[in-house]
């Protein structure tokens, strides 16, 4: 099968993105504080998880972008960014909503959705436009169409079953 | 009408097992493809990331078929299509790029070492004009047609049996 390319999502493969900071922090807790009791077995973890760590990193070196870890000023504004965000997919780990993701792309996607929403456009606008370059997939709040609607009309129709069935066997027993 | 109830369990079940079946013989399609194929550039304005050529806006790619490559000198597959570009280049091929988060020395050193097909290059430092594009990774092709209409997105990196196939599209979109 042909993979394209795509964005290393930290969640995707264990330890292969662990960044430096954060190995290090990982690793913190587990020295006794009164120093590494084997100093050589530390070291050796160390270098190791830093190591394992780097090489495969695909992002590129530019910091996050201005808003993807940081909320907006509005509170208002910002409930409204975040419950979209909630909804929206991050399109290189594809399991998670862009707010969950770490995935640099992911964080550009939350850049976008917050300098829209703060430049006043509505959370149905922002969807609108990125299910124009991506189409239904990239929301998790699928609009109604003759694909999507089995995801509404079949619980109905099942429960019509339901009800059918109790209601000939209910009668059945009374008999 | 009780006879042929009795079988709706095993249809059932036989449904059940082709639906699995199907999905383990053929997985799905992973690959976001962008929806913006077959509509007008969106409105791009990008800086020149390089001092020594233009930038990106929409009003200039027209007239003529072209490609817009969407890569960044951090991304590894961008290397492996690099000899591609350059042979569609030689082709007479116009190409265009979009280097996403990255900067100009970055650049300089990735075209220096693996070749430069590109007439222009424009400075996507937070991915905007990706997202424009409903592009979902580094790297893409677009076709643009002589009318600045997307004909045509490939996804991933080109390889050798790529290129005709994209000099086809190409000629399709004059």
């Amino acid at each position: 099968m042909r993979e394209s390319f795509s964005f290393r999502h930290p969640g995707l493969v264990p330890g292969s993105t662990v960044r430096r900071a954060m190995a290090s922090r990982l690793l913190a807790p587990t020295r006794p504080r009164s120093g590494p009791r084997h100093k050589a077995g530390v070291t050796v973890m160390l270098g190791l998880a830093l190591s394992l760590g780097t090489p495969v990193l695909a992002d590129s070196n530019l910091p996050p972008a201005a808003l993807a870890y940081t909320q907006l000023a509005d509170p208002a504004q910002e409930a409204k960014a975040k419950a979209l965000m909630d909804t929206l997919r991050c399109l290189v780990c594809q399991g998670q909503s862009i707010a969950d993701s770490d995935a640099e792309m992911a964080g550009d996607m939350r850049a976008l959705v917050r300098q829209k929403i703060a430049a006043g456009e509505s959370p149905g606008q922002v969807r609108k436009w990125l299910v124009e370059r991506y189409g239904d997939y990239v929301t998790y709040d699928p609009p109604l169409s003759w694909v999507t609607a089995p995801l509404w009309l079949a619980p109905l129709v099942l429960l019509a079953i339901g009800l059918l069935l109790a209601r000939r066997v209910f009668r059945r027993r009374r008999a | 009408m009780r006879r042929l109830l009795i079988w709706a369990p095993l249809v059932l079940f036989a449904l059940v097992f082709a639906l699995v079946a199907s999905g383990l013989l053929k997985p799905g399609d992973r690959t976001v493809h962008s929806a913006m194929v077959g509509k007008s550039l969106p409105e791009l304005a990008l800086p020149p990331l390089l001092p020594d050529r233009p930038g990106i806006a929409t009003g200039e790619l027209k007239g003529k078929p072209r490609l817009l490559n969407v890569f960044a000198s951090w991304c590894i597959p961008c290397i492996a299509e690099a000899p591609q570009l350059t042979k569609l280049k030689q082709a007479g091929v116009e190409i265009d790029a979009i280097a996403v988060r990255d900067t100009p020395e970055a650049v300089q050193a990735f075209l220096a070492r693996h070749g430069d097909p590109y007439a222009r290059i424009g400075d996507d430092k937070a991915s905007r004009a990706q997202l424009a594009l409903g592009s979902a990774g580094v790297p893409e092709t677009f076709v643009i047609d002589a009318a600045g209409r997307i004909a045509y997105q490939h996804i991933g990196e080109i390889r050798e049996e790529d290129v005709l196939k994209l000099l086809g599209e190409l000629e399709k979109a004059k």
